[in-house]
C-alpha cells in the first residue's frame, strides 16, 4: 500500500497541519489509510476478490469554542486548505445552537506510537496460495452432497491513522487485521440448515496470517461440515425454561448487546435516540445498579494483544488502558470518551472512535470482554439437570433502551443429567438484560475463554460501522427462557 | 462549476485513460460515487455534531481470461493523482488476474447504454436551515439528523457503455420525545426529505407530531405477550419491506437457501391476494442502472396479488443458474436486494384505521429487526415510537414496547387484512461509508393477528 506520503510527493502530515493551523483556534488532523483484501470461494470457486484502498482525512477545527468537522479524500495543500475552511464555516454556523462547548482537555497533548502484533505479513502468501487454501477450506465443509453451498472467506485488513493537533499531539498507529468466515449449507428436501466457524464472521482478530493455522482449520471446516448434517436430522430446539449454557462466540453477542451499548455514554446522553436508541442505564446508576450477578465482572479492555480492537490510543489521542465497567455485578463506569465524561461528569474510557476518515469519533465499543471465573466447562455441565448449550449466533435483536432481547444461535445440544446430549436446531432464547445477568450462575475458567469480534458493529449518525472485540468464558444462566423455529 | 460537473469531468478523463490502456483481451468497467454533504446531528434541540464530507470512491472491474477482479479507491477529485491512482489499480488488477483461476459466473462485460440523469436542486443555505430547525424545535426534545448534498452514481465501461446519476437534496430524519405522566420517556418520528428545502413542512410536521406527542403523555399500558390485532402504520410497514432485502425475493438467495420466502417461491404456501410488491424505479428515488450497468425495467412486479411474478436477478445469478438477469443490484454483503421498493395500496382510507382495528394495537413503528428462523420466514423485533392500546375504534392508552415474533407468511398472508388507502414514500435515511439512494413506498397495514412475545 502506498502511504499518502508516497503517494504524495512531498507530503508531511506536520507541514500540512502547519499550513491550516491559522484558520482556526484550535485543528485537529486524523489521516486515515486502508487497504483491504476480501478473498472469497464459493463452492470451491473464486467468488470474490475484491481489494479497496481508502485515504483521506478529517480536519477538526475549532473556532470560538465550537468544534466542527470535515472530511477529504483530497489530501493536496489546496484540498486540506478547503477542508479546513470549511470545518470553520460550520463551527461558525453551528455556534448560535452547539449542544457542547470545547475545551482543550477534550483532546490531550502528547506523542505516541502503537503497532499491532504482526507476526508473518499478509504479502508473505500469494494471492494464488491463499486462494489455494481457500478452495481447500470450501472442499473440506463439502463432507456431503447434502451440503449444497459452501463459502470460504478471509479478509485482510493494513489499517493506520495518524493524528495530528495544533496543540501538539502526535499519534500514529498501524494494525493488521484478519476476519474469518467459512460456511456450510446443508439442504435435505425442505430442511435447511447452515453451520459455520463461529458465527458469520466471529472469527476477528489482530495479527498478520499467523493467526490463521490453515491444517487446524481443514479440520474444523469438516467438523461444522458435519455439524450442519447433524442439524438437519435433528429435533427443534424445546419450548421452555430452562438452564442456558452460553460459549464465548455467543457470548460476545449477548455482551455486546446487552452489556456494551448500554453503557455508552452517548447513548445515555441522548445523542444516539433518533438512531440506534436511548439507555436503559441512568447517570445515577454507575456506583449503583447491580447490573448482574457477582460472578459478573466486565473490562475495557484495548490491552489484550490480538484482540481485534486493541490499540494504544483512541481517535482524540486519549491513552487507552484496561478499565473494569463492572466488577462484582456492580456498575462502575460507562463506555464514555472525554467529551461523554465531561458531559456527563462521570468517569469513562478511552473510545472516542470513527469509523474512518469520513466520519467523526463518537463512543463506542472497543474490546469488551467478560473476565474469567473459576469452572471448568465439565463443572458447569456436570450441575445442570435440564438446560440447553448453544453456540454461534445467528440472530440478534434487542429494544432500542437495551432491555428486551432475543438471541438465536446455530447450533445446540440439550443438558440433562449432568451431560451434553442431543443435538437440537434454531436454538433461541430470549430475556431481560439485567435479570438475565441475575442468572448468570456459573462463569468458566481461562480454559474456556475465546476471543472473537466482529468489524459490523453499527452505530452513528451519520452511520458509522466498526470493528470490535469481545473476549469471554462459556456461562452458565439459570432459567431462561429458550425455544425453536418453524410456526 | 458544482461538485456533479467537476465529477462528471473527472470520470470521462479518468474512463478515457484506463480504457485506452487496456491490452488485448481485457475489459473494464468504472464505477464511481460521491457526495458532498454536510451532516448535522441535533440532540435536545442543539448541534451535537457537524461534519462535513466530501468523497469520491472508484471501483476498477477487471477482466481478462474469464477472470475477475475488483478494486477499489478513494479519490481526491484531482484529475494527476487520482491518473496515477487508476495506472496502480490497473496495475495490481492485471496482476491479481494472473494469479486466479477463471470465474465461470462472472457475466462479461457489455455495453448497456447510455443515460444521464442530472437532479440540481437548489441547495438550502445551512446557517439558515440550522436556525430553523432549531426555532421550531425549540420547545420540543428535539434529536435527528439532517443532510443535504449531492450524491453521485456512475458506472462507465470498455464497451461504451456509460450511465450517470446525480441528485441534490436533503432529509431530516428526526424524533420528538416527551416524560409522559409517570416519567417515562415516549417519542414520535419523523421524516422530511426533498430536493429542496420547504419552509412550512417542518412546520406542518412538527405541529402533527406535537398533537401524539400529547396522547403519549398519558399514562402506559404494560400488555401480557400474545397475539393481537394490530395495524402496522407505513413506517412500521417499511421496516419490514426492508427485510424482502436480505435475501428474501433474490434469485441468487433463493438457490443458495438463503430466501426467507422460499416456501412462497415454491408454490407451497400462499401471500395474500391483497399484496402486490414490485421494484418500481418511477419513484425517482434511485437509478436502474446497477454497478455492471444493466438498467432495471422501470417497474418490476415481484408479488402480484399474493402471487409470484419475477425474482430479483442479477447478472451473476443469471449466468450461474441460466436465467435472465432484470438488472437486479447485488453488494458485497447481500445477495440481490431491493432498490425502489413498492406496496400498492388498500382500500383503508387513514380516517378509518381505529374504526376499523376496532380493539387492539396501533403500531407507529418497528425497531432492529431480525430473522428469528429463515426457514418459517420467522421476524422478530420491538415496537418503537408511537405504539396505543385501541378500543372500540378510539385510543385509550399508549403501550410500553413489546417483542414480536411472528412469520411473514402470516403477516404479508393469512392476516392481512387491509392495506391503507394512502401509501408514504420513504426516502432512505441510511449513510453508512456515504449516504444512501433509494427507499420504499409503502401503505399502513391492518392485520387481524400479531404476535408479541415479551
Amino acid at each position: 500500500m502506498n502511504s499518502p506520503e508516497a503517494a504524495l510527493p512531498g507530503f508531511d502530515p506536520v507541514t500540512a497541519l502547519s499550513r491550516v493551523a491559522p484558520l482556526a483556534d484550535w485543528i485537529g488532523l486524523r489521516l486515515v489509510e486502508e487497504t483491504s483484501q476480501h478473498r472469497g470461494v464459493r463452492n470451491g470457486r473464486p467468488d470474490r476478490n475484491h481489494v479497496r484502498f481508502s485515504r483521506g482525512a478529517m480536519i477538526e477545527a475549532v473556532v470560538n469554542g465550537r468544534l466542527a468537522y470535515a472530511a477529504t479524500g483530497d489530501l493536496s495543500e489546496a484540498g486540506l486548505h478547503e477542508a479546513a475552511l470549511r470545518a470553520t464555516r460550520l463551527a461558525r454556523e453551528s455556534a448560535r445552537h452547539a449542544a457542547t462547548t470545547f475545551s482543550p482537555g477534550l483532546r490531550p497533548t502528547g506523542k505516541g506510537r502503537f503497532s499491532g502484533p504482526v507476526a508473518t505479513r499478509f504479502d508473505t502468501a500469494t494471492l494464488a496460495e491463499l486462494t489455494g487454501k481457500l478452495v481447500t477450506a470450501s472442499s473440506r465443509l463439502r463432507v456431503s452432497d447434502k451440503i449444497v453451498e459452501t463459502s470460504a472467506e478471509i479478509v485482510l485488513t493494513e489499517h493506520r491513522t495518524h493524528y495530528l493537533s495544533s496543540s501538539g499531539t502526535d499519534i500514529e498507529q498501524r494494525f493488521h487485521l484478519v476476519s474469518q468466515n467459512f460456511m456450510a449449507t446443508a439442504q435435505d428436501g425442505a430442511e435447511i440448515q447452515r453451520r459455520s466457524l463461529n458465527g458469520p464472521v466471529a472469527r476477528c482478530l489482530q495479527g498478520g496470517l499467523e493467526v490463521v493455522d490453515f491444517e487446524r482449520l481443514f479440520d474444523e471446516c469438516e467438523r461444522a461440515g458435519c455439524e450442519a448434517l447433524e442439524l438437519l436430522g435433528a429435533e427443534d430446539c424445546p419450548n421452555d425454561t430452562r438452564d442456558l449454557l452460553l460459549a464465548p462466540d455467543q457470548m460476545l453477542l449477548q455482551i455486546h448487546e446487552s452489556v456494551g451499548h448500554p453503557l455508552e455514554l452517548d447513548r445515555i446522553l441522548g445523542d444516539e435516540r433518533n438512531y440506534a436508541g436511548w439507555s436503559f442505564v441512568k447517570p445515577e446508576d454507575f456506583g449503583r445498579l447491580q447490573y448482574g450477578s457477582p460472578l459478573m465482572n466486565v473490562s475495557f479492555d484495548p490491552e489484550l494483544p490480538g484482540e481485534f480492537a486493541s490499540y494504544g490510543f483512541d481517535d482524540c489521542g486519549h491513552r487507552a488502558s484496561r478499565e473494569f465497567l463492572i466488577r462484582d455485578g456492580l456498575l462502575l463506569r460507562g463506555l464514555g470518551s472525554l467529551e461523554s465524561q465531561a458531559r456527563l461528569g462521570l468517569d469513562g474510557v478511552a473510545n472516542f472512535r470513527a469509523a474512518g476518515w469520513n466520519r467523526a469519533p463518537i463512543d463506542r465499543m472497543a474490546n469488551l470482554n467478560l473476565e474469567p471465573g473459576e469452572s471448568t466447562l465439565d463443572e458447569m455441565i456436570g450441575l445442570v439437570e435440564r438446560g440447553i448449550y448453544m453456540s454461534a449466533n445467528r440472530s440478534w435483536s434487542i429494544d432500542d433502551y437495551r432491555r428486551k432481547f432475543q438471541f438465536g444461535c446455530e447450533y445446540a445440544r440439550l443438558i440433562e443429567d449432568g451431560r451434553l446430549t442431543r443435538v437440537v436446531r434454531n436454538p433461541n432464547y430470549r430475556g431481560v438484560s439485567v435479570p438475565f445477568w441475575h442468572s448468570l450462575k456459573k462463569v468458566g475458567d481461562r480454559g474456556t475463554f475465546g476471543v472473537f469480534g466482529t468489524p459490523y458493529c453499527g452505530k452513528g449518525e451519520p452511520n458509522q460501522m466498526i470493528r470490535v472485540g469481545h473476549a469471554s468464558p462459556h456461562c452458565l444462566f439459570a432459567n431462561v427462557e429458550v425455544f425453536g423455529g418453524g410456526r | 462549476m458544482s461538485f456533479a460537473r467537476n465529477t462528471h469531468r473527472l470520470l470521462e478523463r479518468l474512463s478515457d485513460s484506463a480504457f485506452a490502456a487496456l491490452r488485448p483481451g481485457e475489459t473494464a468497467s468504472l464505477g464511481l460515487s460521491g457526495e458532498d454533504q454536510t451532516y448535522l446531528r441535533f440532540n435536545a434541540g442543539k448541534i451535537r455534531q457537524a461534519t462535513g464530507v466530501r468523497q469520491l470512491g472508484l471501483e476498477l472491474d477487471f477482466r481478462v481470461r474469464g477472470r475477475q477482479v475488483k478494486l477499489a479507491s478513494d479519490l481526491s477529485g484531482r484529475e494527476d493523482l487520482d491518473l496515477c491512482a487508476l495506472q496502480t489499480l490497473l496495475e495490481r488488477a492485471r496482476s491479481e488476474a494472473a494469479a486466479l483461476p477463471p470465474d465461470l459466473f462472472a457475466a462479461p462485460l457489455e455495453n448497456h447504454g447510455q443515460t444521464e440523469e442530472w437532479r440540481e436542486g437548489e441547495p438550502p443555505d445551512t446557517d439558515a436551515v440550522i436556525d430553523r430547525i432549531a426555532a421550531a424545535a425549540a420547545d420540543a426534545d428535539f434529536a435527528g439528523l439532517f443532510a443535504v448534498g449531492p450524491q453521485i452514481r456512475a458506472v462507465r465501461n470498455s464497451e461504451g457503455q456509460s450511465h450517470w446519476f446525480s441528485a441534490a437534496g436533503y432529509f431530516l430524519d428526526y424524533s420528538l420525545f416527551t416524560v409522559n405522566s409517570e416519567g417515562e420517556n415516549k417519542a414520535v418520528k419523523g421524516l422530511l426529505s426533498g430536493a429542496e428545502w420547504e419552509e412550512t413542512k417542518l412546520a406542518a410536521a412538527l405541529e402533527k407530531d406535537r398533537r401524539q406527542l400529547g396522547l403519549l403523555r398519558a399514562p402506559s399500558r404494560t400488555l401480557q405477550p400474545g397475539e393481537y390485532r394490530v395495524y402496522l402504520a407505513p413506517a412500521a410497514v417499511a421496516h419490514i419491506v426492508d427485510m424482502l432485502s436480505l435475501g428474501a425475493v433474490s434469485y441468487g438467495a433463493w438457490k443458495k437457501g438463503g430466501s426467507a420466502l422460499r416456501r412462497w417461491i415454491e408454490g407451497e404456501v400462499s401471500l395474500s391476494e391483497k399484496l402486490s410488491l414490485r421494484e418500481n424505479f418511477a419513484l425517482g428515488l434511485s437509478p436502474r442502472f446497477n454497478s455492471l450497468g444493466e438498467v432495471a425495467p422501470m417497474t418490476l412486479p415481484i408479488a402480484d396479488r399474493g402471487k409470484l411474478d419475477s425474482l430479483l436477478v442479477g447478472a451473476r445469478s443469471a449466468r450461474e443458474y441460466g436465467v435472465t438477469s432484470n438488472g437486479a443490484e447485488s453488494s458485497l454483503w447481500s445477495e440481490e436486494l431491493l432498490r425502489s421498493p413498492e406496496i400498492l395500496p388498500g382500500d383503508l382510507p387513514e380516517r378509518d384505521v381505529l374504526k376499523r382495528l376496532d380493539s387492539g394495537l396501533y403500531i407507529g413503528n418497528l425497531h432492529y429487526l431480525n430473522w428469528s428462523d429463515l426457514q418459517s420466514a420467522r421476524l422478530t423485533g420491538m415496537t418503537r415510537y408511537a405504539c396505543f392500546l385501541v378500543e372500540r375504534g378510539e385510543i385509550v392508552a399508549p403501550i410500553r414496547d413489546l417483542r414480536f415474533d411472528d412469520s411473514l407468511y402470516r403477516i404479508l398472508g393469512t392476516e392481512l387484512e387491509a392495506l391503507g388507502e394512502e401509501a408514504l414514500v420513504l426516502r432512505s435515511t441510511d449513510t453508512y461509508e456515504q449516504r444512501s439512494l433509494g427507499g420504499s413506498k409503502v401503505p399502513g397495514m391492518l392485520l387481524s393477528s400479531f404476535r408479541l412475545t415479551l
